[in-house]
């Protein structure tokens, strides 16, 4: 059978919010039955946008990473949570038990990605439903995917080998892969989020002008890991590294070769403008 | 429980289908097309071809309306401020303090028509000063336009004129370049997507942020054209105090000039240009007047100032030798300016001397060959095919008032609409009678004797800017009541506690507020009118179509759609309709037989807009009533006429815009200047000058970079408030729609931050080292001060401005001050507080929020 299958796109998504809202729209203040109760005014984020900036002005960049239930094809939930509280569908989607699940405030603390929110007034723990009552209704779209102007968040509705081969043509990732949780919501250009990038600006000294087509290679423990040639504003970037220390070395005909190491931290590292000498 | 119904409507954000059940909305989702509606367009370039997806999206004002149609702020019957007593006591230095108690819509009606008639027969109609705010709930029926105007008109009043608040320079510089006063200084965009897909290889993006700012009500819809060019290789630039949210997505490279040297930057690109022969020389000869004298100013030879990019780095901190790696990549590409969010507009022409900005960009783009192939200003938010044919009134052609008189639309339009009554206009609203001006309110509260130029949308001729106000006008009283709809001001206008201060401290002894939601201004009224929102009533609309001084503009969506906004759910509470509370009081005030034209009701209304228009040629009105929407197609081969094309080909204007008017071109050929030409030497401003006087603030020749009256070359001012704010058009509200009103919107992470006392804080945006200069964590709260006032905010930490920038989005929907109104720190967000007054030149009226210094420091909660 076609699976419930979620693919987010890091490189697409701007922060508008509507499918936050649009999540607020069908939850809030909308009993489900049997799928979920009413979700509070106030206070959850069932779908929830994360931000993170890299790099130093002016060499940035923004993404955003839209994280929800992750429906877990081995779901810490429902492992650690008191039997019946909270089960699989068939295609795929993980449910907490709007009834069952009452007064079982420890299921909160139960998903590694923090997906999941104590109702108060419910006396509930409550998160994404994929929107299961609409899927039964024959919805091919969530309420968050129908709203995303770019295109970042899509459904896939979609058997598990046709699932399988796309992850794999596609080289779709998983948020954390370290847990193991086989999750059914999976990313492109998840880089954007858990990598981090060196970038700069390469002048000739002489000239003073900006230095395009400059190769710019960096090094860790003497080994080539990324390269990069300065655009015609004098701008590179080395993007898809772990935080740590490099050597990068600039390379341009008619001047002198620059080494010098570099720390890239975890917020990326952009350095000011690196100046050649002629040879 | 009943099954849900699947109702239509049409909002600021775009067209909506709506769930509705046992009378309560569901949910509100997109307006989801079909199969049988009208086809899509595509466009063939460069080998590909390029559909737009058969779908309409969403701002996310809208995706959260919900939340603002049942807000616990919605006013559900008429109030009275507790201490006033209109035959006695009105203690109006209580406003905004003493609260209210509910009365009967008879009491309350009773109690405005009653000073009403009083103050006609003692004073006379212009005693009553009125305004609405910019943007209201959508519809040709219900709109500000529409029901009010035909209230106002048959009334008489003082009308307020607005200021064109989101292009300023562009009417009062752009105007004296190229004309479009018809557009009130902004171009034609007609079928410019197709040119670039075809033809342009750069986008420099300059002030423009059209993922945030939706054109105008065309929510996201133009984020697939970005798409597309990028696809294409088209390269993306962009020229931004603040890494917007467009950037965000497709940027190839970021510039950040110092606030108020835009001007600044773009000569030393025309230096740039001049100096290596990047322009297009033949077209500059022929298409330009007075260009000999501006390049003999950028070059220093008029001033021995050379305005090379080693200058302009000192001004705009960008380095020289990117500035000529800009200018020499721009010479040399086919390249689109995105000057501002919609082809026009832009943050950049909202400051001290923004005419001048708007000039550089139409000196760049002229430059380089304005209306050839690829090379134009356009945004990407406009410019798709459209059926520009089919007629279907925007709500600037008056709706039921049929009042063209305030928009372009009077030029072109037959009254087609309404044979029996006719058009509702009132020759008192005009420069014959009395009007005000928005910027200028305050002082109209507290009776000042005060002269300005211009109306604020003034586009029937270029020189109609150059018309001297006054107030009182002659023979005409000063303002004894304020009929208030709408209540943004605190939000919107300038250094705005002059506003605040007016209602307690000025001369104005009656105030109605006509409003859905108790917020801002609307809590400073002696008596309230609650109004609902279109989910509640009968309306019809065409999306994302002003018409008026925006022709055509549907062309900014990609599936022009007209929407029968059905009325949803009952009124909440006891509140009314715009047109039912106007009824009521016409019936009080004797002529409600007229205000109806005979006991019209809203749907009656909706059934004339329908039969009058096109729409009622291609489908009955019973299957546009049942079906809810109906999709314009492009008409089989509708020729493509790229905007100015007729222009740079000196052919006559083929494009169907409605200006220029036959009286200012022969032939059809030339722009709307007296040459005809783009005029780097104006003629319109020689002439205005030569019997008026010189506005030096606004030189004949242009555009000259110009030391900002607020900013780095203030040094007394700079040195006590470093910060340049910079205030855009908010991202996730509609001006104040949407915002606060305890909606969904004030949980998104980027547009309010909830704090331990349990409000959401508006956001000040800061480099790392000013705030780290300032012992300020991100998060943490701050008092944003300058000598005009004090607002609290919540700082966020970013990389996204350089230092010596602060960034906050304009238009806070609340005002909410800690101490004495008026006279303690905000915080709401109303950042315009700190905004000044002063017109952006001493002739141009217009609002110069962006030239705004301010002051940070950690808020610790107490002190004033």
């Amino acid at each position: 059978m076609k699976k419930w299958n979620m693919v987010i796109d890091i490189a697409r998504c701007q922060d508008c919010n509507n499918c936050f809202l649009a999540d607020k729209d069908e939850f809030v203040g909308n009993d489900w039955p049997p799928y979920s109760a009413a979700q509070p005014h106030q206070g959850h984020r069932w779908l929830n946008i994360e931000r993170k900036e890299r790099g130093q002005y002016p060499l940035i960049d923004v993404a955003y990473l839209p994280l929800l239930c992750q429906h877990c094809g081995n779901a810490p939930c429902i492992k650690n949570s008191p039997a019946g509280t909270i089960y699989r569908r068939d295609d795929g989607l993980v449910i907490i038990h709007p009834e069952k699940a009452k007064g079982h405030k420890e299921i909160v603390s139960t998903c590694p990605y923090g997906a999941i929110y104590w109702n108060e007034e419910a006396n509930l723990p409550q998160k994404c439903t994929g929107c299961a009552h609409l899927m039964d209704e024959g919805w091919t779209q969530t309420r968050c995917s129908q709203v995303c102007p770019t295109e970042a968040i899509t459904l896939v509705l979609a058997e598990d080998g046709e699932m399988a081969r796309m992850v794999q043509s596609e080289e779709l990732q998983e948020y954390r892969s370290s847990l193991a949780t086989k999750p059914r919501v999976l990313f492109r250009n998840i880089h954007r989020w858990n990598k981090v990038f060196l970038a700069g600006n390469v002048v000739y000294k002489d000239t003073d002008e900006v230095a395009e087509g400059v190769r710019v290679t960096l090094a860790s423990d003497g080994r080539a890991v990324g390269e990069a040639e300065t655009n015609n504003y004098g701008d590179f970037k080395v993007d898809g590294l772990d935080p740590g220390e490099y050597v990068v070395t600039f390379k341009a005909k008619g001047y002198e070769d620059l080494c010098m190491p570099v720390e890239v931290g975890e917020k990326s590292t952009s350095l000011e403008s690196v100046f050649l000498e002629r040879d | 429980m009943e099954k849900s119904k699947r109702l239509t409507n049409l909002t600021t954000g775009g067209p909506v289908h709506v769930d509705v059940r046992d009378g309560e909305i569901v949910r509100i989702i997109p307006l989801q097309l079909d199969d049988s509606d009208g086809s899509s367009w595509t466009i063939r370039a460069r080998g590909r071809s390029f559909t737009p997806p058969r779908r309409t999206t969403l701002s996310p004002w809208t995706a959260a309306h919900k939340s603002t149609i049942y807000s616990p702020k919605r006013i559900l019957t008429p109030l009275k401020r507790v201490d006033f007593n209109p035959k006695g006591a009105r203690n109006i230095r209580k406003r905004g303090e003493s609260g209210y108690e509910p009365i009967s819509w008879d009491a309350a009606l009773d109690m405005v028509a009653e000073e009403m008639i009083r103050l006609k027969r003692e004073v006379g109609p212009a005693a009553i000063m009125s305004t609405t705010s910019s943007h209201h709930m959508w519809g040709n029926v219900g709109y500000r336009f529409s029901a009010y105007n035909r209230f106002m008109n048959l009334w008489g009043m003082t009308f307020i004129e607005h200021n064109p608040d989101s292009w300023e320079g562009w009417q009062w510089g752009g105007d004296h370049m190229w004309g479009f006063s018809g557009r009130l200084g902004i171009p034609e965009q007609y079928d410019l997507l197709e040119d670039a897909l075809k033809n342009t290889e750069m986008f420099v993006f300059w002030s423009a942020d059209p993922e945030s700012t939706s054109g105008v009500y065309a929510s996201h819809e133009s984020t697939v054209r970005r798409r597309w060019l990028k696809e294409l290789g088209v390269k993306m630039i962009f020229i931004d105090p603040y890494y917007n949210h467009t950037a965000g997505l497709v940027a190839d490279k970021w510039f950040a000039p110092r606030m108020g040297t835009d001007v600044a930057l773009g000569l030393a690109i025309a230096f740039v240009w001049l100096t290596e022969g990047l322009y297009d020389k033949e077209y500059v000869a022929t298409h330009t007047h007075g260009f000999d004298d501006w390049m003999r100013y950028v070059l220093g030879q008029s001033d021995g100032s050379p305005k090379t990019p080693e200058w302009a780095e000192s001004e705009c901190l960008i380095p020289a030798r990117e500035i000529r790696a800009l200018a020499r990549e721009w010479g040399s590409k086919r390249t689109m300016l995105a000057a501002g969010g919609i082809g026009g507009f832009g943050g950049a022409c909202r400051a001290s001397y923004g005419a001048e900005w708007a000039r550089t960009m139409i000196a760049l783009a002229t430059m380089q060959g304005l209306g050839k192939p690829g090379i134009n200003i356009y945004s990407t938010a406009a410019g798709v095919p459209a059926d520009r044919s089919f007629w279907f009134p925007g709500y600037a052609e008056g709706g039921i008032s049929h009042d063209t008189s305030h928009t372009a639309a009077g030029y072109r339009l037959a009254a087609r609409m309404w044979p029996n009554g006719g058009p509702v206009t009132n020759p008192q609203h005009g420069p014959e009678g009395q009007i005000g001006y928005r910027l200028l309110i305050p002082e109209m509260m507290n009776h000042e004797k005060l002269e300005w130029r211009s109306r604020g949308f003034a586009g029937g001729s270029i020189e109609m800017q150059f018309k001297q106000y006054q107030y009182p006008s002659p023979g005409y009283p000063q303002v004894q009541m304020y009929y208030r709809y709408g209540g943004a001001f605190f939000g919107t206008m300038t250094e705005t506690n002059r506003y605040v201060n007016a209602y307690r401290e000025g001369k104005i002894p009656f105030v109605v507020n006509q409003s859905i939601w108790f917020e801002g201004e609307t809590k400073y009224a002696d008596i309230i009118f609650p109004a609902c929102t279109n989910f509640e009533r009968w309306d019809i609309g065409d999306w994302a179509h002003p018409s008026g001084y925006g022709t055509h503009k549907f062309d900014q969506v990609n599936h022009r759609i007209i929407v029968f906004q059905k009325k949803c759910i009952e009124p909440l509470g006891d509140s009314k309709s715009d047109y039912e509370i106007f009824a009521a009081l016409a019936e009080r005030l004797g002529f409600a037989d007229i205000y109806t034209e005979g006991g019209h009701t809203e749907l009656d209304w909706v059934k004339r807009v329908f039969n009058v228009s096109d729409l009622s040629e291609r489908v009955s009105w019973e299957d546009f009533a049942k079906k809810g929407y109906y999709v314009v197609p492009v008409p089989e081969g509708q020729a493509s006429t790229p905007g100015l094309r007729w222009f740079a080909e000196d052919r006559p204007k083929d494009t169907p815009d409605w200006g220029p008017p036959p009286w200012d071109q022969i032939g059809g050929k030339g722009l709307q200047t007296q040459t005809g030409k783009v005029e780097f030497v104006s003629n319109s401003l020689r002439r205005f000058y030569e019997s008026e006087g010189v506005d030096p603030e606004r030189p004949v020749m242009g555009p000259q970079y110009l030391e900002s009256w607020e900013g780095h070359h203030t040094p007394d001012l700079f040195e006590e408030y470093p910060l340049a704010m910079v205030s855009p058009h908010p991202r996730y509200s509609f001006h104040t729609v949407g915002d606060l009103k305890d909606s969904w919107t004030s949980e998104i992470k980027n547009h309010r931050v909830l704090k331990e006392d349990g409000h959401y804080y508006w956001i000040l945006r800061m480099n790392p080292k000013d705030a780290a200069d300032r012992g300020i964590a991100d998060g943490d709260l701050v008092r944003t001060f300058n000598d005009r006032g004090s607002v609290i905010l919540a700082a966020q930490v970013t990389e996204r401005l350089p230092p010596g920038a602060v960034h906050s989005y304009e238009s806070c929907g609340d005002y909410l001050p800690v101490g004495t109104p008026g006279h303690s720190p905000d915080k709401a967000g109303c950042i315009n507080i700190l905004t000044p007054k002063r017109f952006i030149t001493p002739t141009s009226p217009g609002q110069a929020c962006n030239s705004c210094l301010v002051q940070v420091e950690k808020w610790n909660g107490d002190g004033v």
